[in-house]
C-alpha cells in the first residue's frame, strides 16, 4: 500500500475525512487516501445550505467518481457557515488539492470539544496501516 | 468511504503478480481477485481510445465441445445461427432458457465443424459449464478448459501495430478480419488470436495456456510502451463497453430479461430449427415488447447508476437504470436502462432518481461512441 499524505495540522475520521479549525469554524474535506480510493472525481454534491444545522454523523452530501459514489458525513455537530460552491463546477479540485482548495463545508461547532474527539494524524496514519488499507 | 478487502477464498489469474507489480488495485469480481484500475479509470479509458490497452480477462470461462454432433449441440443452445460460420470464424450470441430469458452472452468460435469453443462470463461459468455439459451428454465430448486457459485482450487503434512486433505471426494478424481467429506464436507463446473485443475499438483477444500468460503479457506491455499502451482494469473495461453500448451480464441482461427487449434481436434467429427458448421468444415477439433497453444522457447535474429508478414526467416510476457512469470519451454522463416501449424513442425526456434527487435525462441514439 502506497503511503498517503496525512497532515499534522488537522484531525481525521475513520471515514477518511479531515477537519481543521478555521477562524472558530471547522473546515471539512476528504483525505488523500479517500481521493486515491475514489479515483477521478466527477461530481461533488453538497446538499446543505448556509445556516443549516448538522448533527455529527449525518450525511451532508455525496462525492462521485467514474466508478463509485460515497456519502460525506459531518464529523462534528453545528451550523453550516460556508459551502465550497466552487466544487460544483470544478470537482477535480478535490483530486488536485484535497487538503486546501478541495475543502467542502465549514461548520460552526455547537460543541468545540467535539473536534478533540477525532483521530489525530498519528492515529489516522495507523488506521491506514492496519490490515485492509 | 468504505473499502473492500479481497478474501482468501477468491481465485487469482496467472497474471495476478503482474497486476500487483504494475500497481493494480485488486478487488473481488465474480469470485476472482481482479485489477479494477492501475493508474486510473479515465487515463486507462483514454489510452484504449487513442493508443492501446491491455486487459487480463483470464477469469472468463472457456468450454470446448468436440465430435460429429458438436455443431448441433452448440446451435441448439444458442439463439444466433452457428451454421453460417466457417472454420476460424466466431459470432456473438446469447443462450436463453425455455422462458426466453438470458442465461449468458457468449462468443462461439468454430475451430472446425467438429470442434467448437464457447467463451462465457466468469460469473456464469459454473452455470454455463453445467448447461453445455448436460446438453453434450451422449452427443459429443465436453471439456471445461477455463482452468488451463488464460485470456488477454489487447485493444485500441495501436493494438495491431504492437502485435506486429510480437514475433513470428504478429504482422500477419493485421489481415485477420473482424470476428475471425487463428493460431499464432507470439513472444514464443503458442496462442489463438481472435479479432474481437469489448471496448468499441479495434483489437484482439488472445487465448494462451496458463503457464505462458505472464511471458506473453510482459512482452506485450513492453512492446506497447512506445505506442502509449496502458494496462487497463475492470473500471475502464466497463466505461469503454458502456460507451460502445455493449451489454454487461448482470446489468443489461440476466435471467429476467429477454434478448428482444435488450436490443439483441440481431442475435436471435427465429428462422433457425428448434433451439432453447425459441418457442418463448416467438411468443414474446408476437405479443409485442412492453419495454426496451435505451441509451440516455443526463441533461441535469447527476450520474445515473445501476439500479436507480427511471421516472416519467408525471412522477411515476416507469423503468430502471442498468448501467451508468461518466463517459470519458463522450464527455457526458451516460446510461443504459429499461423504459416502457412507448418511451423508448430518441428525444424522450424523463428523470433519473439519483438517491432522492430527480435529475433530467433524455433518450439518445446509441452507441454513444463509435470509432471512426
Amino acid at each position: 500500500m502506497a503511503n498517503h499524505d496525512v497532515r499534522s495540522d488537522r484531525k481525521y475520521t475513520k471515514d477518511h475525512e479531515w477537519a481543521r479549525e478555521e477562524n472558530g469554524n471547522i473546515r471539512i474535506g476528504i483525505t488523500a487516501y479517500a481521493v486515491d480510493q475514489l479515483g477521478d472525481i466527477t461530481l461533488v454534491n453538497l446538499d446543505v445550505k448556509k445556516g443549516e444545522r448538522l448533527t455529527a454523523g449525518k450525511a451532508f452530501g455525496t462525492i462521485e467518481s467514474v466508478k463509485t459514489l460515497s456519502d460525506l458525513f459531518a464529523p462534528v455537530s453545528g451550523v453550516v457557515k460556508h459551502v465550497n460552491e466552487n466544487l460544483e463546477k470544478n470537482p477535480e479540485k478535490v483530486n488536485e488539492d484535497c487538503y486546501e482548495q478541495g475543502w467542502m463545508i465549514e461548520i460552526e461547532p455547537s460543541d468545540p470539544s467535539e473536534l478533540g474527539g477525532l483521530l489525530d494524524s498519528a492515529a489516522y496514519t495507523s488506521l491506514l496501516n492496519t490490515a485492509g488499507h | 468511504m468504505t473499502t473492500t478487502t479481497p478474501s482468501a477464498s477468491l481465485r487469482k489469474t496467472p497474471l495476478y503478480d503482474e497486476h500487483v507489480a504494475l500497481g493494480g488495485r485488486i478487488v473481488p469480481f465474480a469470485g476472482w481477485e481482479m485489477p479494477v484500475q492501475y493508474k486510473g479509470v479515465t487515463d486507462e479509458h483514454k489510452a484504449v481510445r487513442t493508443a492501446a490497452g491491455i486487459f487480463d480477462v483470464s477469469h472468463m470461462g472457456e468450454l470446448i465441445l468436440t465430435g460429429d454432433h458438436a455443431a448441433e449441440v452448440v446451435n441448439y443452445l444458442i439463439t444466433n445461427d452457428a451454421r453460417r460460420l466457417i472454420d476460424g470464424q466466431a459470432l456473438y450470441t446469447v443462450a436463453c432458457n425455455d422462458a426466453g430469458t438470458i442465461l449468458d452472452d457468449l462468443i462461439v468460435y468454430r475451430i472446425s465443424q467438429t470442434k467448437w469453443l464457447i467463451v462465457c462470463n466468469a460469473s456464469n461459468r459454473d452455470k454455463m459449464s453445467a448447461h453445455f455439459r448436460a446438453a453434450a451428454e451422449n452427443h459429443c465430448e465436453f471439456e471445461d478448459a477455463s482452468d488451463r486457459t488464460a485470456l488477454i485482450a489487447l485493444q485500441g487503434p495501436k493494438a495491431l501495430a504492437i502485435l506486429a512486433n510480437a514475433g513470428g505471426d504478429g504482422a500477419a494478424l493485421a489481415e485477420l478480419p473482424s470476428f475471425h481467429f487463428r493460431d499464432a506464436k507470439l513472444a514464443n507463446v503458442p496462442c489463438t488470436v481472435a479479432r474481437t473485443g469489448y471496448t468499441g475499438e479495434d483489437g484482439v483477444e488472445i487465448f494462451c495456456p496458463v503457464d505462458g500468460a505472464a511471458q506473453l503479457w510482459r512482452a506485450l506491455v513492453q512492446l506497447g510502451q512506445p505506442h502509449g499502451l496502458e494496462a487497463a482494469g475492470l473500471g475502464a473495461r466497463d466505461t469503454l463497453r458502456l460507451e460502445a453500448r455493449l451489454s454487461l451480464y448482470g446489468n443489461e441482461i440476466d435471467e429476467t430479461t429477454n434478448p428482444l427487449e435488450a436490443g439483441l434481436a440481431w442475435v436471435v434467429k427465429l428462422d433457425k430449427d428448434q433451439f432453447v427458448g425459441k418457442t418463448a421468444l416467438e411468443r414474446i415477439k408476437a405479443a409485442g415488447l412492453t419495454r426496451r433497453l435505451v441509451g440516455f444522457e443526463m441533461t441535469g447535474r447527476g450520474i445515473a447508476r445501476h439500479g436507480y429508478p427511471l421516472i416519467d414526467k408525471t412522477g411515476v416510476r416507469v423503468g430502471i437504470c442498468t448501467s451508468g457512469s461518466p463517459g470519458p470519451t463522450v464527455g457526458k454522463n451516460i446510461g443504459l436502462g429499461y423504459l416502457p416501449a412507448n418511451m423508448a424513442s430518441i428525444g424522450t425526456e424523463f428523470t433519473v432518481d439519483c438517491r432522492g434527487r430527480a435529475i433530467d435525462a433524455v433518450v439518445v441514439k446509441t452507441p454513444f461512441y463509435k470509432r471512426s
